[in-house]
């Protein structure tokens, strides 16, 4: 797999890196409103980090009851070092639980494109330094046949320049501009940049007549 | 661009700058927080070595994995353990209110924000929980946030965020008898689907909104995320006031009351705000909603037949199918009469005294059937004791329900609490994702209270509107 962001190791990004495109190999996962119970069950949730989730992505879609796999593209020999994640429509519904990317990235994901995505799901996603770029339904599947047909090929997602290619195509694809902006400048450290406007807070803190009347 | 609405003058008044990504630097009014989405907040935080910002307007609760039988610590599962010691180191170090089990004022988050009086009109509120929506009942600009969103709060005070669209969803009429503000929500998903808020924030209006108590409105707000949009809102109004005149906040203070009350009227919607979308609704001719598949969008009006997928819209058929096979249901008939083995009252939609009194009316000189398993798992402990005051603990509990503590309990399954194997359960939680309950193969079926009782004292899914009468202390009831 090759990847412009040192991700592979599953851990978090640095502070104020770039992620103007991601390549790797692709794997589709069909299906409209896959949510977030699916993507991480609550009972692996108990935990206090994100560590060690990754192989818990999409549990109950890939085991049965008693360990044994059942038929999941992340159970495919053939999709095991993707990078890439294929989707359709409203991925990432349900609940705000950054456990879900956290899981699908650090079993490897360092990239999503899709249909539509649930926002706060998206939202996460940016967080980890992970694009979520949209196509429409067609091109979608068409990039998902591609991948079942060329496992080992690389995708490339140009954040920049928003489109992706697989073998001899290029595709146009949708990134959100304030998406776009932080990952390509490397700004999507939001704690940073809202951390240097302290005095700017606390003004727009003073002005509101619940802070000044009294706390919570 | 919407313009003169809540979400536009709360978005303004807590404004601080825009960002180099385009995004607004938002402050936000009220954190609250919970074990499951904080630990990883913290840790980050540690590692940058970032103190709190902003303590006392964060405020804590433990939720999603109390056991809500035996609650002596230590905890039995040693996970939960861990995580509740977590928290409360975490809110030790920093300062920060914890509404812990032993204050008596423990609760799902989405209960005890509104009954302690800490989320307010003209607020933002954010909380690592979608259903943090539930707040904007009281005209708060209230929603759902990542692990590293908590992260950026705790350590600014501030979220980062994109301005949405704001469509209004204006209900009309009156509801009719047992349809509650469930039913609508249920229903305005059904239409606009489970995709249709993405992008919006929506304010619910009209006169079937207006006319609902707090607990409806929360029930209604608490959904929205279930539809797609990341926050819903009501227009603060009399209702609003009186129920936070009431609360901590305000209850030794009705100055306090008297100095806030001129800015939450300014910032409801004005008469003539813009809205990017607007949609009709009409609540007269509503009837009780139950799903009938593994989205809250897949709804039915209890009369109504189950839909057959090839009459669905093409991206809907491959889903629909899907959930009618996990859920056994036959297109093409009701939903009535669907069996269950489990009825659980509870969850942050539909646990508050309002609702567990209305459901307890009608279990009242009636049986729970004998196959099937009900619980009742008030919304906070403060629910909890005030229904026990009135003696409704005694009345489930005769009918044979499971009374309990409070916590999250059955919604997502995280405590012992949870279905096994293929049961099917009437619920009035909000989400009947596979596998949310805690069994893979369980289903639900979500309706709103009265419906769960219905179901739980005739072992399958009834009209409650059509449950013969009874007499209860000499009075004949339905
Ligand atoms: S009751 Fe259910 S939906 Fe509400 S906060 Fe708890 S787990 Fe989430």
């Amino acid at each position: 797999m090759s990847s412009s962001n040192p991700t592979d190791d599953g851990g978090d990004k640095g502070p104020a890196e770039t992620v103007t495109h991601v390549s790797g190999t692709g794997i589709p996962i069909r299906g409209n409103d896959i949510d977030t119970d699916q993507i991480i069950p609550a009972r692996f949730m108990k935990v206090v980090t994100f560590d060690g989730l990754g192989q818990f992505s999409f549990f109950d879609q890939r085991f049965t009851d008693d360990d044994e796999e059942k038929e999941h593209p992340m159970n495919e020999d053939r999709f095991r070092d993707a990078s890439v994640m294929v989707v359709n429509a409203n991925f990432g519904c349900g609940s705000s639980r950054e456990h879900a990317p956290q899981a699908l990235m650090r079993w490897g994901v360092d990239a999503i494109v899709g249909e539509s995505f649930a926002e706060i799901f998206a939202g996460n996603c940016l967080a980890l330094g992970v694009p979520t770029v949209t196509a429409d339904h067609e091109t979608v599947s068409e990039i998902q046949a591609w991948v079942d047909a060329h496992p080992q090929e690389t995708i490339d997602v140009d954040v920049e320049g928003e489109t992706v290619t697989y073998g001899d195509t290029t595709v146009d694809v949708t990134v959100d501009d304030a998406q776009r902006k932080a990952l390509v400048e490397g700004v999507w450290d939001t704690t940073a940049l809202m951390g240097a406007n302290g005095n700017a807070v606390r003004e727009t803190a003073d002005s509101l007549p619940y802070v000044t009347g009294d706390g919570v | 661009m919407s313009d003169g609405t809540l979400y536009d003058k709360v978005w303004e008044n807590h404004a601080v700058t825009t960002l180099p990504t385009g995004q607004t630097q938002l402050f936000v009014g009220l954190h609250l927080i919970h074990e499951v989405t904080s630990p990883q907040a913290f840790g980050m935080l540690r590692e940058r070595g970032v103190d709190v910002a902003f303590p006392e307007r964060t405020h804590a609760t433990v939720d999603h994995i109390v056991p809500t039988a035996d609650q002596s610590r230590p905890y039995a599962d040693a996970a939960a353990e861990e995580m509740m010691s977590e928290l409360e180191e975490n809110v030790r170090d920093s300062g920060i209110e914890f509404s812990d089990p032993t204050s008596g004022d423990q609760g799902i988050v989405h209960v005890i924000g509104p009954e302690q009086g800490m989320t307010q009109p003209g607020m933002t509120v954010v909380c690592g929980d979608s259903h943090t929506s539930t707040h904007g009942a009281f005209g708060a600009l209230a929603f759902g946030i990542g692990t590293s969103q908590i992260r950026d709060v705790l350590a600014t005070g501030c979220v980062a965020m994109e301005k949405k669209d704001v469509r209004k969803i204006e209900v009309t009429g009156e509801l009719g008898d047992c349809v509650e503000a469930k039913d609508v929500i249920l229903e305005i998903i059904r239409r606009l689907g489970t995709d249709g808020g993405v992008g919006y924030v929506y304010e619910y209006a009209g006169e079937a909104i207006e006319s609902l108590d707090m607990e409806g409105r929360m029930s209604i707000c608490n959904m929205s995320i279930e539809g797609g949009a990341r926050a819903g809102y009501v227009n603060p109004d009399e209702t609003t006031y009186e129920w936070l005149r009431d609360t901590d906040a305000f209850r030794d203070d009705p100055e306090k009351f008297e100095r806030l009350k001129p800015y939450w009227e300014s910032v409801a919607s004005d008469d003539d705000a813009e809205y990017d979308d607007v949609v009709t609704i009409d609540g007269s001719s509503l009837e009780p909603v139950v799903t009938w598949g593994t989205t809250p969008g897949q709804g039915v009006g209890i009369s109504e037949p189950i839909p057959h997928p090839e009459d669905l819209p093409e991206d809907k058929r491959d889903t629909a199918r899907r959930a009618q096979e996990h859920m056994r249901v036959t297109p093409g008939e009701t939903m009535e009469g669907y069996e269950v083995d489990v009825a659980f009252l509870g969850s942050c939609t539909n646990a508050r005294l309002a609702d567990l009194r209305r459901a307890a009316r009608l279990v009242k000189g009636r049986e729970v059937d004998p196959d099937v398993r009900a619980m009742v798992v008030p919304g906070s402990q403060r629910v909890q004791t005030a229904a026990e005051a009135e003696g409704l603990d005694d009345v489930f509990r005769e009918a044979g329900f499971d009374w309990r503590n409070a916590g999250c309990s059955m919604c997502l399954g995280m405590n012992e609490d949870q279905l096994e194997g293929d049961e099917a359960c009437a619920s009035s939680s909000n989400r009947n994702f596979v596998g949310r309950q805690g069994s893979k193969d369980g289903r639900t079926v979500l309706m709103n209270p009265r419906m769960v009782a219905a179901a739980a004292v005739t072992g399958h899914v009834t009209d409650v509107r059509e449950l013969p009468e009874r007499e209860v202390d000499g009075e004949v009831e339905a």
